[in-house]
């Protein structure tokens, strides 16, 4: 029974052209169920609504209609009740340049959730902050606590907000863009260690991306949205290897593929001569 | 390995790639280029690189934040600021009339006359690099202004309205401004813009980073089709290697500022030989290929993890 699940999910916004007023649907009748140990991929373009679904489910957007249940539970709207649902589900951010507090030492970053969250306090402050580092294998942990996020690259620092997110004693962790601003070369560091934390501390991740590679490899699960519906779902090699929806096509078709090189050449110069 | 690095210095590359080069006409060569920031203490960003640019080819340049892709490409077009400065080498620019200019000697109006009319560039992070308070046909506009005075109004409107339309965007978005316009639409107005003056050479720095797959594909088949019939050629820097194997004909692979090794997207793809190329290469997973170790179930997990951090 313990899951993540929303619900018909649905967010309207107001917009506003001059005299005019409309509503924006920005996510569109959005159910889906996480359950611990797995991690569904939520994938599409800038404005599909992906965003909006993680900052409803984290608290920070307030759904239209449609109910996010944590545990079968409806969540708290205040006090006990939502400091209990923010201690199971937190939010790992696209920019760990932006995230970080550049005046604060890593430890800092730490233990402030791990207090407020009465996990832990005083003495006991210490070795939690560093077994934390050492589960986002930031080792050894003494080295990394007293450094600044500008002693850190791109890939530590998002390894540091991993940890963060973790330091409630989170079950489920809303990836928003995790490593798109980091180099090719680390991404896959921060993605096996979210797959590793997944596997063996059993968490659900929700990993969302318009990186369909990655979302195949690490996700069991995945959504494709486009304007705020989810227009195909489905196990990720389906999705990926044998896609139906026409607009999962089209994503497909403009990830580059490095096998596939000159063929957009070919492609342009065939469509010149047909011209 | 012992035929190809005939030079210790010099980038790994294979035979393929000197048949490849050998009957191409160059359009801009750089030899021994070392650029240093003169800071304390100073930082070699660039670190004696040759390169060969030929007409109509696009050469990618690959590497990650900080391997000095981008202030080499600012050194190609004179564009370095202090504390930057190209401590040595030489930057020689093949014009199709059949003269030769020595780019590094150029100042005052030669070098205004040169920039932007032979080569031009598309800048990093072109969504905010239009001028938001002027509209794109001024933007235009002042191209045309200062390079090409004698063109009288009517023709710098007409010219404006076919850069436009050469670009796919409809010309009648001339008196918008850049906040009217989607990202795609922007950076189409910055290869317009680019291409204002018909340059040999068009210098691109993360011209799709910030943009989504679709609209990124849309971008990259216009500069395609832009490169097929004007015949300009591409430098075309990123760290997206994936998109770089799909899109350009040869592949230089930078290094904290060295260029490791050169050669066709193909024998890149198949064959690369320097371990950092290799490296990037495993660095993604293939869409629609095999799961490799990285998979997040393999043993190797853990190995990867480490060697990444």
């Amino acid at each position: 029974m313990s899951s993540l699940e929303v619900r018909n999910l649905v967010k309207e916004f107001t917009v506003r052209s001059g005299v005019r007023r409309g509503t924006l649907r920005a996510v569109n009748d959005v159910s889906f169920t996480l359950e611990p140990g797995k991690t569904i991929a939520l994938v599409g373009e800038s404005g599909s609504g992906k965003s909006t679904v993680a900052k409803m489910i984290s608290q920070l957007e307030t759904p239209t209609t449609g109910e996010i249940l944590l545990d079968g539970q409806p969540i708290g709207r205040r006090g006990r009740a939502l400091s209990s649902y923010r201690h199971q589900v937190q939010m790992v951010f696209q920019d760990p340049f932006a995230s970080l507090n550049p005046y604060h030492t890593v430890a800092h970053h730490l233990e402030r959730p791990l207090r407020i969250h009465g996990v832990a306090a005083g003495q006991a402050l210490e070795p939690a902050v560093h077994d934390l580092l050492e589960r986002v294998n930031l080792t050894p942990p003494e080295l990394y606590a007293v450094k600044r996020p500008h002693e850190m690259s791109g890939g530590q620092r998002q390894r540091v907000a991993i940890a963060r997110a973790l330091a409630p004693g989170a079950r489920f962790l809303v990836a928003d863009e995790p490593v798109s601003m980091l180099d090719v070369s680390i991404r896959l560091g921060v993605l096996n260690l979210l797959a590793r934390l997944q596997r063996e501390e059993n968490l659900g991740v929700l990993y969302i991306t318009h990186d369909l590679a990655t979302a195949r490899h690490f996700s069991d699960e995945i959504l494709v949205m486009y304007r705020g519906d989810i227009v195909e779902r489905g196990p990720s090699d389906d999705v990926i290897l044998n896609p139906q929806h026409e607009y999962t096509k089209t994503l497909l078709a403009a990830a580059p593929e490095p096998s596939r090189h000159g063929r957009l050449r070919e492609e342009v110069r065939a469509e010149l001569a047909a011209s | 390995m012992t035929a190809t690095a005939t030079t210790t210095t010099g980038p790994l590359s294979s035979p393929t790639h000197a048949a490849h080069v050998a009957h191409l006409e160059p359009v801009l060569t750089a030899r021994h280029v070392s650029i240093e920031y003169e800071v304390d203490p100073p930082v070699r960003a660039v670190d004696d690189v040759s390169l060969t640019l030929h007409r109509g080819e696009i050469l990618g340049l690959a590497g990650e934040s900080g391997c000095g892709k981008t202030t080499l490409a600012y050194g190609l077009n004179r564009l370095l600021k202090p504390p930057a400065i190209l401590r040595s080498g030489e930057v020689t620019f093949h014009d199709a009339g059949g003269s030769d200019i020595d780019v590094v000697s150029l100042s005052g109006d030669a070098l205004r006359a040169f920039r932007w009319d032979k080569v031009s560039m598309v800048f990093q992070g072109a969504m905010n690099s239009l001028n938001p308070v002027i509209s794109v046909r001024k933007q235009l506009g002042d191209v045309l202004t200062t390079h090409r005075p004698q063109m009288g109004k009517a023709e710098r409107a007409a010219r404006s309205a076919e850069l436009l339309a050469l670009v796919g965007v409809d010309p009648g978005r001339l008196d918008s401004f850049a906040h009217e316009l989607s990202g795609g639409m922007r950076q189409r107005v910055m290869i317009a813009m680019a291409m204002a003056l018909n340059p040999q050479v068009m210098i691109m720095d993360e011209p799709t980073t910030a943009l989504d797959v679709v609209v990124q594909r849309g971008i990259l088949r216009e500069i395609m089709r832009l490169r097929e019939r004007f015949n300009f050629a591409v430098v075309f820097i990123t760290h997206d290697l994936p998109l770089l194997l799909e899109i350009s004909d040869r592949i230089a692979v930078m290094r904290a500022g060295r260029i490791v090794e050169l050669d066709t997207s193909e024998s890149v793809y198949a064959r690369a030989q320097h371990p950092y190329t290799r490296q990037l290469l495993n660095s993604f997973p293939s869409l629609t290929g095999d799961r490799g170790s990285f998979v997040r179930t393999g043993v190797s997990t853990d190995a990867a993890e480490g060697e990444a951090s």
